[in-house]
């Protein structure tokens, strides 16, 4: 790990290097979620990995469902984000052995394993990768490309060092070579490393160590392990990727060529009772199916994808049309059939597949390549842990949670995230990481800021007398760009560029390493200004601000030039033309970068108060943490008393007593000093921003305004009125919500009804709700069960499109199915129809099995209704000048890694506002919306952005074409001794420029975005064009 | 930074340095990052840019606007592309046109000069705001708007062409009508409006009009 000379100790601190507020055992994407956000809410962590890098499986992956993002684009930042903070500490190749003590007082044992490197001396150059004799299956890539044995894990890895695989080593295995440390120019190798153990003080331990994928090796599925060209989900991850064994060309292990047909075969090790597989549900692997289909598809149009699958779920937000897209594309084909492997044909490695159709009867199909949807496993060494921790597994082999409190262990003080609670995808994770943090600050609030230290910049140097020094950093990214862009022509041409007074390059600007580099290029060269052309300002602006700043340069001296997504990857078959785009972006970056001017962001102080809008669940569940993290909470809720939809749930799949827990929760509520609760309330406008809101809140007639410093809207979801199905005009067809409250209420009709018919999917998936409720599986799975309980003769069907019983419920599905519980599947085309028959209700639906018209009499028939937006949400949207997504529901501002946060800083969602989710996982994400909440509460003061709008007041003409068009109010009219001159008040100007385009004197301008700053970029564009067209 | 950032401006000086064609890429309608929805304010100046690029002589399809998301990696190649296709077949600005190269510099500067006063009365004469796409379409191709546009900007873009010309040299009536190829008539009355305002004096020792 690179040091860090600006990292300094606040205060008075003599901070015991071993002593810290949380360990986090797993270093994927939850673990580096919680550490974030627990070292940002004043907290000092040990995040530990046994991996030789942080970063988990997500860094195996090559993009994120449902939006196609890079995984490792989205990842890497906050990589650098936790190895630069100074309250966390990533302790990498390192084990956990034993742990004593108690809540708020742990002491943990580690073993550090030999990794034959001295970390601080490596500077990750890999000199001694091109020197080691031993060739090795490259881990990282599943072992489809080859790597040495000495090797860096992955090329952004964290901490940016080799690592010497002791199988393999020859001097390990047999005391011989040792080449490797004559090559090392900086004496990091150390070939007589022993394990290392110490120990560390914490007050509470998280447990995120992820899953491991199943193995369809140990039972040869599918004739992995035999045939060559059957691989699993996660090696065609790697197959995808630009960084994996074939550089991100297509081609299969066999004989490297480019498959034509690939099949998926979905629910490899998941759904099945037999030995060896899971029973449960992975929960992800129909999504990512869809998206590796896509992603072929992108690769390659011709290519002829088939995905034999069961059900398809695709319950998550925005899933469905992902699917819909994955299904659209030409020669894709999802066929609906188990299947079996045929055989491997001997000249050409093809592998056929029999499946069975309706329409066709049973086939045999043969494809050039097979991928296995492999299912997700509890870590390999979950039971070992479970032990050292002292914590409970479930029958899975996941760890043992409460869903009342699913972040929580069975043990005080040891906490759970990520997919170590069962299988879930990454924004889940994301969630619980950052519940995790709100339930480790409830328990160790007392202690917040007593070990934390902050990170100081040395004083930032004027340069308003200097001349300009810009300097150019061409970044390799890896092979991204240098494969395809000449990347020494490039440096050579951009140092001739006016004001360039140095130009270099970069493998890996991002690594630790290299950005040092950079931080010392602008000291050692006296650079006030830098153009970096590598990727995206998206991820990567942060982090080279912050290089700026250290470097002691105002951070918006840096300008981005993106010579990989709108160059390097686009034109990868073109690399001259594209070495000269290459130029030309450079060029035109460097033209900017020439009036970029320094500009301050300001600190702003944060009122110490939140507001939580919705009093169900998921809004007192926010405000009973928030409030015992020792911060004061309003809790507005419309209607008279608090509860919201969950008083009308009693009993879930898991086990949960509803009611009781919502009880307890009121009463808590209640009883908690801090928190004032106002109910028939309602909100009548709200004004200011992050860290300083000003809300009125109507309540009796009443107007009362609140000040607080964030938002978190909770404000629910409803259900569905049916129109259809006789809903309405029939009393013997009701909702499932409703049929669970005539359960309950022991309504005698429940008793006497001997059938029963449950319909799902109704008012969603389809036109105008074009979403999953995600929820109603589970609801009818639940009620059915219940009422076979009640009366195990009565007769209940379930007519169904997919079951989507993901996770954990795919239990309940098969004991439904046990208990003679019928499903019967219909398509969308073809809806069931219910009539009334005399005493009966009839219902007609086709029989896809034996193809022909099903006809059921039932007493009662349930709808399993839409889960619909709350009414308010609209309104709400407005109020806080939030978005919502097509559907309805508010988005949330980055789908996988910012879940709980609105685009608009400061505000918050969770539960059924954000979209249709189950009781413990609407608990898990007030959690998270509440240590979201806490990351802001806890400090003193926010940041705002310096790329603001201004307003040269000379040139202001008080036509006010500026405040019209500002949608944030952030500019006003103020009385000068010059007339009225339009002012903006910079934390509310987001910084969308729209003024600037309407103001016809430019007296108003956008920082950063100057029109200097962008005519200079055009001019840069074309910049021979005055001297060929002379005129 | 928004579409709606995108100045008229910057729109013009991109062509006035030899751009061929101009795009620019937003957001989605309705799909707005900021609550903003400049995304609109741009779908209008483009409509308004292509008018007045029109007005002066340049093909309008040389500016593009096209919504494009994030993910939208390949539709944007693919727009690109398709974009490029059709600025070969216009040709070069100015030759494709057959506008001599100093006249379209004549008229690229005219129109930039005149931003400020277009920015104005778009606010307070043209300004409009629909929800759907089409609506901008038959906005654009309505004789409303050709009224409008005719009676605030046409004539205003002439004068200040010859303003442009007569600050290099005093010219005849004759001379501006050719150069600007208008009918002496409608340059008579031109210049006789510039000169009521005061813009332009007739120099009746040298018979022609000078700046006033």
């Amino acid at each position: 790990m690179a040091s860090n000379s600006v990292e300094l100790l606040a205060a008075d601190h003599s901070v015991d290097r071993n002593r810290g507020d949380v360990l986090i055992v797993g270093g994927g994407i939850s673990g580096i979620q919680a550490s974030l956000d627990l070292a940002n809410s004043g907290f000092r962590v040990f995040l530990v990995d046994k991996s030789p890098s942080i970063g988990g499986k997500m860094s195996l992956l090559d993009k994120t469902f449902p939006t196609n993002d890079c995984s490792m684009c989205i990842e890497s930042p906050k990589f650098i984000e936790c190895s630069r903070h100074p309250n966390i500490e990533i302790i990498t190749y390192t084990e956990v052995e034993r742990v004593s003590g108690e809540a708020g007082n742990f002491t943990v044992s580690l073993i550090k394993k030999p990794r034959y490197i001295i970390e601080d001396k490596c500077t990750g150059c890999n000199i001694c990768v091109d020197y080691c004799p031993v060739k090795i299956p490259d881990p990282f890539n599943q072992g489809l490309s080859a790597n040495k044995s000495v090797h860096i894990y992955f090329s952004q890895a964290e901490p940016l060092v080799t690592y010497i695989d002791p199988e393999t080593c020859l001097y390990l295995q047999e005391g011989k070579c040792q080449i490797c440390v004559g090559a090392c120019k900086t004496n990091a190798i150390d070939l007589h490393q022993q394990p290392e153990p110490f120990e560390l003080e914490v007050g509470a331990i998280l447990l995120a160590p992820g899953f491991d994928i199943f193995n369809p090796k140990l039972r040869g599925d599918y004739g992995y392990g035999r045939m060559k060209n059957v691989v699993t989900s996660l090696e065609f991850e790697r197959i995808l990727c630009s960084t994996g064994p074939y550089e991100g060309e297509i081609q299969r292990p066999s004989d490297l060529a480019h498959p034509q047909r690939i099949a998926w075969i979905q629910c490899v090790g998941s759904r099945q009772v037999i030995p060896g597989g899971n029973s449960y549900c992975s929960a992800v692997c129909c999504t990512y199916t869809q998206k590796q289909v896509i992603l072929s598809k992108d690769h390659y149009p011709d290519l002829a994808a088939t995905i034999f699958h069961n059900d398809i779920r695709a319950y998550g937000k925005d899933f469905e049309r992902f699917y819909q897209r994955a299904e659209k594309l030409d020669d894709v084909r999802f066929i609906r059939s188990y299947v079996t492997i045929g055989r491997e044909i001997p000249e050409n490695n093809n592998v056929t597949i029999r499946y069975a159709t309706f329409a066709e009867g049973v086939k045999e199909e043969e494809f050039d390549l097979v991928v296995l949807s492999v299912g997700l496993n509890p870590p390999a060494d979950a039971v070992k842990l479970a032990n050292i921790c002292g914590i409970e597994l479930n029958d899975q082999g996941f760890c043992k949670i409460d869903p009342a409190n699913p972040i929580a262990t069975t043990r005080q003080g040891i906490f759970v995230s990520g997919a170590f609670q069962g299988p879930m995808d990454i924004p889940e994770s994301v969630v619980t990481a950052s519940g995790a943090d709100a339930l480790c600050g409830q328990l160790l609030s007392y202690r917040r800021n007593k070990l934390s230290r902050e990170r100081l910049y040395p004083p930032e140097r004027d340069v308003s007398q200097e001349e300009l020094k810009i300097g150019v950093v061409v970044c390799h990214c890896g092979a991204n760009i240098g494969r395809v862009v000449n990347i020494p022509e490039v440096i050579e041409y951009a140092a001739t560029l006016k004001n360039v007074s140095w130009a270099g390059e970069n493998l890996f600007a991002c690594s630790t390493e290299n950005a040092q580099q950079i931080t010392n290029q602008i000291k050692d060269k006296g650079l006030n200004r830098v153009v970096l052309a590598a990727c995206t300002p998206r991820t990567h602006e942060p982090l080279f601000r912050d290089t700026c700043r250290e470097a002691g340069i105002n951070q918006y001296f840096f300008e981005f030039a993106n010579i990989r997504e709108h160059c390097a990857w686009v034109h990868s078959k073109d690399k001259e033309n594209a070495t000269q785009k290459a130029k030309d972006i450079i060029r035109m970056s460097v033209a900017r970068a020439a009036h970029l001017q320094p500009l301050q962001e300001f600190e702003l102080p944060v009122n110490k108060v939140a507001l939580v809008v919705g009093g169900g669940l998921a809004g007192m569940t926010s405000a009973l943490n928030m409030a015992a993290q020792g911060f004061e909470v309003y809790l507005i809720e419309q209607a008279a008393d608090l509860g919201g939809m969950a008083r009308r749930i009693h009993y879930t799949l898991n086990g949960m007593s509803v009611q009781a827990q919502l009880h307890d929760l009121v009463r808590k509520v209640y009883r908690q000093p801090s928190i004032h609760v106002l109910t028939e309330a309602s909100i009548q406008d709200v004004d200011g921003y992050i860290g300083n809101f000003v809300t009125s809140v109507s309540t009796a007639g009443r107007v009362r305004q609140i000040a607080h410093g964030i938002a978190i809207i909770a404000t629910g979801a409803a259900e569905h009125r049916p129109t259809e199905y006789l809903y309405g005009s029939d009393e013997r067809v009701l909702t499932q919500l409703e049929l669970e409250g005539e359960i309950v209420a022991q309504n005698p009709r429940i008793a006497a009804a001997e059938s029963l018919v449950m319909i799902q999917c109704v008012g969603c998936r389809e036109e105008g709700r074009n979403y999953c409720s995600r929820v109603c599986c589970g609801q009818a799975l639940k009620n059915a069960l219940k009422l076979k309980k009640l009366n195990p003769a009565i007769d209940i069907h379930i007519l169904f499109r997919d079951m989507r019983s993901y996770g954990f419920k795919e239990d309940f599905y098969r004991a439904a199915a046990e208990l003679d519980v019928k499903f019967i599947r219909f398509e969308p085309e073809h809806k069931p129809v219910v009539t009334a028959a005399g005493d009966k209700l009839n219902i007609k639906v086709p029989d896809l099995v034996l193809g022909q018209m099903l006809e059921l009499e039932a007493d009662l028939v349930a709808l399993s209704a839409a889960v619909v937006p709350a009414e308010s949400t609209h309104e709400l949207a407005k109020l806080f000048k939030v978005s919502t997504n097509p559907d309805g529901f508010f988005q949330e501002a980055h789908v996988k890694l910012r879940p709980v946060d609105f685009a608009s800083d400061g505000v918050f969602m969770c539960g059924t506002a954000h979209y249709p989710k189950h009781l413990d996982e609407t608990i898990s994400q007030a959690l998270g919306a509440a240590g979201r909440a806490v990351g802001i509460l806890a400090g003193d003061s926010v940041t705002a952005s310096g790329a603001v709008c201004d307003v040269n007041e000379e040139a202001c003409i008080s036509c006010g074409a500026c405040i019209t068009s500002c949608s944030y109010n952030a500019i006003t009219f103020i009385d000068t001794p010059k007339g009225k001159k339009a002012r903006v008040e910079a934390v509310l100007c987001k910084g969308d420029g729209l003024c600037n385009a309407k103001c016809p004197t430019g007296a108003i301008y956008l920082k950063h975005y100057t029109d200097d700053e962008i005519f200079a970029q055009i001019d840069g564009a074309i910049p021979d064009y005055a001297e060929t067209h002379s005129h | 930074m928004c579409t709606g950032r995108v100045d008229l401006a910057f729109i013009l000086r991109a062509y006035s340095n030899g751009a061929d064609g101009v795009f620019i890429g937003g957001c989605w309608l309705g799909e707005c990052h900021y609550v903003t929805e400049g995304n609109y304010d741009a779908l209008f100046n483009m409509h308004l840019g292509r008018k007045l690029l029109q007005e002066i002589g340049i093909e309008p399809q040389r500016l593009r606007l096209e919504w494009i998301a994030a993910s939208e990696g390949i539709r944007y190649a693919e727009v690109m592309n398709d974009f490029g296709k059709q600025l070969k077949t216009f040709g070069p600005l100015g030759k494709g046109e057959g506008l001599a190269p100093d006249i379209l510099k004549l008229k690229l500067e005219a129109l930039s000069n005149l931003i400020p006063y277009i920015k104005l009365v778009e606010r307070e004469r043209l300004r409009v705001r629909f929800d759907q796409q089409e609506k901008y379409d038959e906005y654009f191709a309505s004789r409303d708007f050709k009224r409008l546009f005719d009676e605030l900007i046409v004539d205003r873009l002439v004068r200040v062409q010859i303003q442009l010309l007569l600050a290099k040299k005093p010219l005849t009536t004759a001379e501006l009508a050719v150069t600007l190829g208008l009918s002496p008539a409608t340059a008579a009355r031109h210049l006789k409006q510039s000169t009521m305002q005061g813009l332009v004096r007739f120099d009746t020792a040298q018979q022609c009009y000078a700046l006033a």
